[in-house]
């Protein structure tokens, strides 16, 4: 199987649409003639020329209607945010036009548009470039939240969704870009809303996704395994739809659930997961459900500060040792 | 996090425990796990192990001091964790002056370090993961009686793992003989020093009084011999003793009966404990309402029971809450004895050796088999007349067998 970094999934995923699909156009700052902020579309603006590959200006707002309003009248878009940070500057287009206006134009409108690029924290650049923030899109009806671990399933699940015809949130990192994966050969893609179980376990269900599921809960967990412990380990891969049978069928096993992410606490990924898994699963605990998150502050520049505040291989081997009654 | 400890429920009858000894002193580490506290209940003295790791910031409750179940005794929190609310929380209203009852020596020897006695939270609150709760139903536990080994003693799947496949160590190991000519202080065990002093509680504080009785074994060794012979399952008289007790005993309030002060509780169940001795000393697993078992049930039960406590495999709710105890010597030739009884029961009944002896049958001297039973009774609950009836009920049913099955 070839051996690809996650931009060049990425880059692939969009090349296959675009030749797939006329329809199919990317827009955003940097995506055209630099060949993307993050190389995400090196070799696109050659191969399919500027009316397909459209440098935008730093107006973010803007370009996102733009996207919609092109979605909306039967093309498919990518947009591209440099990071995810900059899209609240669009929020109110993203949650107001492309997430409801399905629902308010009576189904007269799909709007099948994919936003992408980089979430989460990289390394040192303070608090408002630093955010994760698949929670809050995945609180608005009409979106779907899609977040790779792996350049496998970023190429399959970006493709999938540029064909989907719903809006599309879909979250990838700045510093797992270069990171290099197995990918099938040939065209493939993965439905949204399937979760995947990186690793079988018997004793503690343990759902990551992401960077903080690459950086620190596999290592984790491989620690964990060390001391003989037996952690099931499921990255999730769309946020919504979540994959709860996945989920709720590992619980059940285990009896346990730690989730790790790096979003913050309040009303995270995790506390919707820790609520469901209670409702479905309640007499299948053995523990309350633990979460590892961000702490809640804004991230500090400070690198001292900065990784006292996020998630580490620490913490999440302390939530599972907890749920399991060790310390 | 800050976590309050609260005196443990250590027995069926506790209401409040004594801390005897803290093996830990204020300001130290503890683990989770490690022997925090000496607590005397009204049956055992126990040590009780923490629930959680942290610094022992509090003691609430000092030597000698008294805490209903479920009050607060100490503090276990962070190093420089905030106690200030789990404080006022702990620090209890003054407990009603209770007439009549002195406090014991114990407390009253530091009055001046030791808070008032507390008075209990809501009793009974039992903490038990959900997993522990359907376990425990869908295995007919009654999950008060399981000690939880989760924070704050909450019941969680391990408890319920371990009683199910039986682990649990009861004892430490025996000592052997002494050298010749030499003398040495052996420190009791745990189990030897709850029937030290069950057994001095019991004979200082129940009037005991006994009543004797000689039974024609003879019916009831063909009724054996008959039921062994249809059967690859050997009975022996114990398990025919057990069921004839309790069917006795269910005609009998007064005897499966336990004195608590102002009330006498009877009870509805023949919970028979069947004293077994081992190198420690003795343990009496119950066999758990005989009244409605056979004999064979009775029998492969009782087996189970004294082969784990042999091998110090039973659970705390595997000898306790017994209505009423049968100790048998018969074995090493006792002709008879009188037993102490195993409080807060009513009476116990001491069981010697079936002794080939000249009977007079029908104005004949013939060869018999008899047997005597000895009955011990509080006499707070039952008079001289409720224990001879008693043992003649018992008698008439060992002498006619087939009234078992009435």
């Amino acid at each position: 199987m070839p051996v690809v970094s996650f931009r060049e999934a990425l880059n692939q995923a969009m090349d296959e649409e675009m030749a797939r699909d006329q329809r199919v156009f990317l827009m955003g700052e940097e995506v055209a003639e630099y060949n993307g902020a993050y190389k995400v579309s090196q070799g696109l603006l050659q191969k399919y020329g500027p009316k397909r590959i459209i440098d935008t200006p730093i107006a973010e707002s803007g370009f996102a209607g733009i996207g919609i309003g092109a979605a909306m009248v039967g093309l498919r878009p990518i947009v591209e945010f440099m990071t995810w940070n900059f899209s609240l500057v669009a929020f109110d287009q993203i949650v107001n036009n492309a997430a409801k206006m399905l629902s308010m134009s009576g189904g007269h409108f799909n709007v099948p548009i994919v936003f992408r690029g980089p979430g989460g924290a990289a390394h040192n650049l303070a608090a408002t470039h630093s955010q994760a923030l698949e929670s809050i899109y995945a609180h608005f009806p009409g979106l779907k939240v899609v977040i790779p671990s792996n350049p496998k399933d970023a190429k399959g699940l970006l493709k999938t969704a540029i064909r989907d015809n719903n809006p599309i949130i879909f979250i990838e990192s700045e510093v797992m870009y270069g990171e290099k994966g197995e990918i099938p050969e040939g065209e493939y893609t993965i439905p949204l809303g399937v979760g995947e179980v990186i690793r079988e376990g018997t004793d503690v269900t343990v759902v990551s996704w992401s960077k903080v599921l690459q950086h620190i809960t596999t290592k984790a967990v491989a620690r964990l395994a060390e001391e003989g412990i037996s952690v099931e380990l499921i990255d999730p891969r769309t946020i919504k739809p979540m994959d709860w049978e996945l989920i709720f069928k590992s619980v059940k096993k285990t009896n346990r659930l730690v989730i790790a992410e790096e979003g913050w606490p309040f009303a995270g990924v995790g506390a919707q997961i820790s609520h469901e898994v209670q409702l479905h699963c309640f007499d299948d605990l053995d523990a309350p459900v633990e979460r590892v998150t961000q702490e809640d502050v804004p991230l500090p520049y400070a690198h001292n500060l900065e990784v006292h505040s996020l998630p580490n291989i620490q913490r999440v081997i302390r939530a599972v040792r907890k749920v399991l009654y060790l310390d | 996090m800050a976590t309050k400890i609260l005196m443990p429920k250590l027995s069926d009858t506790m209401t409040e425990g004594v801390i005897l000894k803290w093996l830990r002193k204020e300001g130290e580490k503890i683990k989770q796990g490690e022997m925090l506290v000496e607590i005397e209940s009204d049956k055992a003295d126990m040590e009780l192990e923490a629930y959680d790791s942290g610094v022992l910031r509090k003691i609430l409750i000092r030597e000698g001091g008294k805490a209903r179940i479920g009050a607060p005794i100490a503090i276990i929190a962070e190093p420089n964790e905030d106690i200030a609310a789990l404080m006022t929380d702990a620090v209890p209203p003054a407990e009603p002056a209770m007439a009549g009852k002195p406090e014991p020596p114990a407390a009253a020897a530091s009055p001046a370090i030791s808070p008032a006695p507390t008075v209990a939270e809501p009793l009974g609150k039992l903490k038990a993961s959900p997993l522990a709760r359907r376990l425990a139903k869908e295995n007919r536990i009654d999950l008060q009686r399981v000690s939880g080994t989760g924070p704050q003693g909450r019941v969680v799947k391990r408890d319920l793992e371990s009683l199910l496949s039986g682990k649990t160590a009861i004892a430490p190991p025996p000592s052997g003989i002494v050298p010749s000519g030499q003398t040495r202080d052996v420190e009791l065990s745990l189990i030897r020093k709850t029937i030290a002093k069950r057994m001095q509680e019991s004979k200082q504080v129940a009037p005991h009084f006994y009543v004797t009785m000689d039974v024609d074994m003879e019916p009831a060794m063909s009724f054996r011999d008959q039921l062994n012979s249809a059967s690859s399952t050997k009975l022996s008289f114990t398990d025919i003793l057990v069921k004839a007790s309790a069917l006795t005993l269910m005609k009998h309030p007064n005897v499966n009966a336990a004195y608590l002060g102002e009330r006498m509780r009877q009870y509805g169940e023949a919970h028979i404990a069947v004293a077994v001795a081992l190198d420690e000393g003795l343990v009496t697993p119950v066999l758990r309402n005989c009244e409605r078992k056979g004999v064979f049930q009775l029998n492969s039960e009782l087996r189970d029971l004294v082969d784990r406590a042999r091998n110090r495999r039973l659970k705390p709710d595997e000898y306790q809450g017994a209505t009423f105890t049968i100790s048998n010597l018969g074995m090493f030739g006792v002709e008879d004895f009188a037993a102490i009884i195993n409080p807060p029961e009513g009476a116990i009944l001491a069981v010697g050796s079936i002794i080939e002896k000249p009977v007079v049958r029908n104005g004949q001297v013939a060869v018999g088999h008899t047997m005597k039973l000895t009955l011990s009774s509080d006499h707070r609950i039952i008079d001289g007349v409720i224990a001879a009836r008693f043992l003649q009920d018992l008698k008439n049913l060992l002498e006619n067998p087939a009234l078992m099955l009435l």
